[in-house]
């Protein structure tokens, strides 16, 4: 007999996450590139590491409130009204989750069924659909399409419309296309969900790291803010991923729901990340906007690189990914990214890690100094002159 | 122009290449706004921010605070140029508060700064006094931490 048998179905269900083969492979190289990173590259700005070490010399170690900190919904809460005019209630529509990967989960939860359907335009980030899996519900993926530069339209969603449809699970700006949906856009997604009454679960984690124009937030939209549960957090606009701190927003049921899950399994989020979260929000925005300033000449750099390689590729205009069509190699995504680390040794993410449509392409992530980007497109260039299939 | 005069002020070595990708220029259009800024001053220069005590080197650095009676029409610029001109002086600010000239000295040994301040600064007509301080350890130095311990601790594939 083997424990394999003794898990839950469930857990058999899901397949592991594709990434883990390039990173045993990147992991033994000495002078890798990685472009398969999904994080920023800088050091969490010192003010705000410098404010946790404070508070941890002031001892706070404790427990805190389950929703969070008052501080922290307080700074929550004067952010969306700052930035997008949105008003959410401090003791009831705003819950500080470990990271946004608690909250996708925790949004899920409080509102499937079982054999409940979310649909969730692909591609897109890796847990999504485990997520609602794991919730007994039924995650349905509608592919975006290049041409249309990964955009999500009410016409393609249409189609996997059932009864059992509840939720929309949308993330823009995007990993991993780095696309982004217009205000038009939105609309128009918007009156599908209206259409439909679906619930829209919108993960805006990489909000901040909007290139031309302004970030649009789906709850901001007419009508919108009450059917939507926003998720965000700090780990990418703040370079905070391992302090793990996010949060979701929305009507009081829904965060109640939400929190209901939270304390039982969570409690709260770490108080030290708390901590550090509100001086990301207090005095952290410039600190950001330089790091933002340089993931964009980044990400002219390396749309510039691919365009003169010839490979099919749309610019990305937020997050810090670039997802370049490479069937041309004659290679599958999968092969072109173990061939391209092994020859030449630069690791990026084969598309399909990322659902069934991101076949034929690649993530590659420019959340790398310019002068390794540079080297990187070299090897690239190189690969496709001398190991085309 | 000011990206390009932030992004060369970061990495002097960023090449025509990259700043053209980066810019949205040709690399033709690049190096000729360079060599405008280059002409107007604006570059003053490009340079390597080197550790030399870990190259090997004892060298000294000295900082040191110089009063001055200005002088008539001139003011403070016309001492401010005799000193500026020597080799061994490496930089040269004017200074609010209760000194006026702050100017820093490389040399190899302290004997040779203390000498060239006593026979070289000191005496110039309109120096009232100096005060010489000595570095004894430098932890940053335009906007480069020497000894950073941070690194790229990211895994190298994550999702």
């Amino acid at each position: 007999m083997s424990w394999s048998d003794r898990l839950s179905d469930t857990v058999n269900s899901i397949a592991p996450s594709g990434i883990r083969k390039f990173f045993d492979i990147a992991a033994k190289m000495e002078d890798v590139i990685s472009l398969g990173v999904g994080e920023p590259d800088f050091v969490t700005p010192w003010t705000i590491r410098e404010s946790c070490v404070y508070g941890l010399e002031r001892g706070y170690t404790s427990y805190t409130a389950n929703r969070g900190t008052p501080e922290l919904r307080d700074e929550i809460s004067k952010f969306y009204k700052r930035r997008h005019n949105l008003n959410y209630d401090v003791d009831k529509e705003i819950l500080v989750t470990v990271g946004a990967s608690e909250a996708v989960d925790l949004a899920v939860r409080a509102i499937i069924n079982p054999g409940d359907e979310v649909l969730i335009p692909e591609p897109c980030y890796v847990s999504y659909q485990a997520c609602v899996i794991l919730a007994g519900g039924v995650p349905v993926p509608v592919a975006a399409k290049i041409e249309n530069e990964f955009r999500i339209t009410p016409e393609e969603l249409e189609p996997f419309v059932t009864p059992k449809t509840k939720a929309l699970l949308i993330g823009y700006p995007n990993n991993p296309t780095g696309a982004i949906m217009t205000r038009e856009d939105l609309l128009k997604i918007a009156d599908f969900a209206e259409k439909h009454d679906l619930i829209v679960i919108s993960d805006e984690i990489y909000s901040e790291l909007t290139y031309e124009g302004t970030h649009e937030c789906f709850a901001a939209l007419p009508k919108m803010k009450d059917r939507t549960i926003l998720l965000n957090g700090f780990s990418k606009a703040y370079a905070m991923t391992g302090w793990r701190v996010g949060y979701a927003l929305g009507n009081p049921e829904f965060i109640g729901a939400m929190t209901k899950i939270h304390q039982y399994t969570m409690l709260c989020a770490p108080i030290t990340a708390q901590i550090g979260a509100v001086e990301a929000l207090r005095h952290g925005e410039k600190y950001m906007k330089k790091m933002v300033a340089e993931y964009d000449r980044r990400r002219k750099l390396i749309y510039d690189g691919f365009k003169k390689m010839g490979l099919k590729c749309f610019e990305p205009k937020g997050a810090f990914y670039i997802f370049p069509d490479i069937s041309s190699s004659g290679y599958t995504a999968e092969e072109f990214a173990e061939e391209l680390i092994m020859k030449e040794h630069v690791a990026l993410v084969p598309g399909t890690a990322f659902g069934k449509s991101g076949k034929g392409h690649v993530r590659c992530s420019y959340a790398t100094a310019i002068d390794k980007i540079s080297e990187a497109l070299a090897r690239i260039e190189n690969f496709l002159k001398n190991h085309k299939k | 122009m000011r990206e390009l005069l932030e992004i060369l002020e970061k990495n002097g070595r960023t090449s025509p290449g990259e700043l053209a990708s980066i810019l949205q220029k040709s690399e033709y259009e690049v190096e000729k706004d360079i060599a405008r800024l280059e002409k107007e001053k604006i570059i003053l220069s490009y340079g390597a921010l080197i550790n030399w005590e870990k190259f090997g080197d004892d060298r000294v650095t000295a900082i040191i605070e110089i009063n001055l009676t200005p002088q008539r029409e001139v003011g403070f610029d016309a001492i401010a140029e005799r000193i500026f001109r020597f080799d061994e002086v490496r930089t040269v600010y004017l200074m609010s508060g209760s000194f006026d000239l702050l100017v820093i000295i490389d040399g190899k040994s302290l004997k040779e700064i203390a000498n060239f301040v006593a026979t070289r600064l000191s005496t110039i007509e309109g120096v009232t006094q100096t005060r010489s301080h000595f570095m004894l350890k430098a932890y940053k130095k335009d906007g480069v931490i020497i000894e950073d311990e941070e690194k790229d601790r990211r895994l190298v594939v994550s999702p």
